[in-house]
């Protein structure tokens, strides 16, 4: 049966990526092995040692960095992660100083906020309601 | 600049003004997910992307870059001056 392993997000910098990621969002460092001029760079949700792999892969390819400037631009997520409480994650995230792009809003069954993950991302919180 | 009848004219671009006018400075991408959780909107990015772009002809929507995102924010002046004679 296929599942989900790793999943990535295309990042400008790894270092300052892996910074963001752990110290800002909260994730942990799964794995981090040199691979030629870049590194094999995975977290995993706090307290999630087993679970889904974000690989913080660089963004090296033109089209990568084409599209990535076209989603900021519409404001478009690159991804959705989620939280018990996105109103309560927000406050928190704002508190250090992370950048929203769209603050909590209720979408119906579910409320989503979006920041940006200073790497070139927009990245979506989400909690159901 | 566009005209302000034409503009409102469209149940659509009415409902992208409601949006703004309840929560002011959305990104494109805000205001498809509402027109399609809210409003249960078909329409596809393009399409309101091109509903926007006559709001904003219109000067009905004004847009911002919030760092590299464009923000879009209600603008109801050329509404206002329907109080005093037709807007252009």
């Amino acid at each position: 049966m296929i599942r989900i392993n790793v999943t990535s997000v295309w990042v400008d910098d790894q270092s300052k990526a892996l910074a963001f990621y752990t110290e800002k969002l909260g994730f942990v460092v799964k794995n981090d092995i040199p691979l030629g001029t870049h590194r094999w760079l995975t977290v995993v949700g706090a307290g999630e040692p087993d679970g889904v792999e974000l690989l913080l892969e660089p963004d090296e390819h033109p089209a990568s960095k084409a599209a990535k400037k076209a989603f900021v631009e519409d404001g478009v997520p690159f991804t959705s992660f989620a939280v018990d409480d996105v109103t309560v994650a927000h406050k928190d995230l704002v508190a250090k100083g992370v950048r929203f792009t769209q603050p909590p809003t209720n979408m119906g069954p579910v409320t989503t906020a979006v920041l940006d993950d200073t790497c070139g991302n927009l990245i979506q919180l989400a909690s159901m309601n | 600049m566009g005209d302000v009848f034409k503009a409102l004219a469209d149940s659509t671009r009415r409902t992208i003004l409601d949006e703004l006018a309840e929560k002011d400075g959305q990104s494109l991408f805000e205001i498809c997910t509402r027109l399609v959780m809210r409003h249960n909107s078909t329409l596809t990015r393009q399409a309101i992307s091109q509903h926007l772009a006559v709001l904003e002809d219109a000067d009905l929507v004004r847009s911002e870059r919030q760092g590299r995102t464009k923000i879009h924010h209600l603008n109801t002046e050329p509404l206002r001056s329907i109080a005093e004679r037709w807007p252009s």
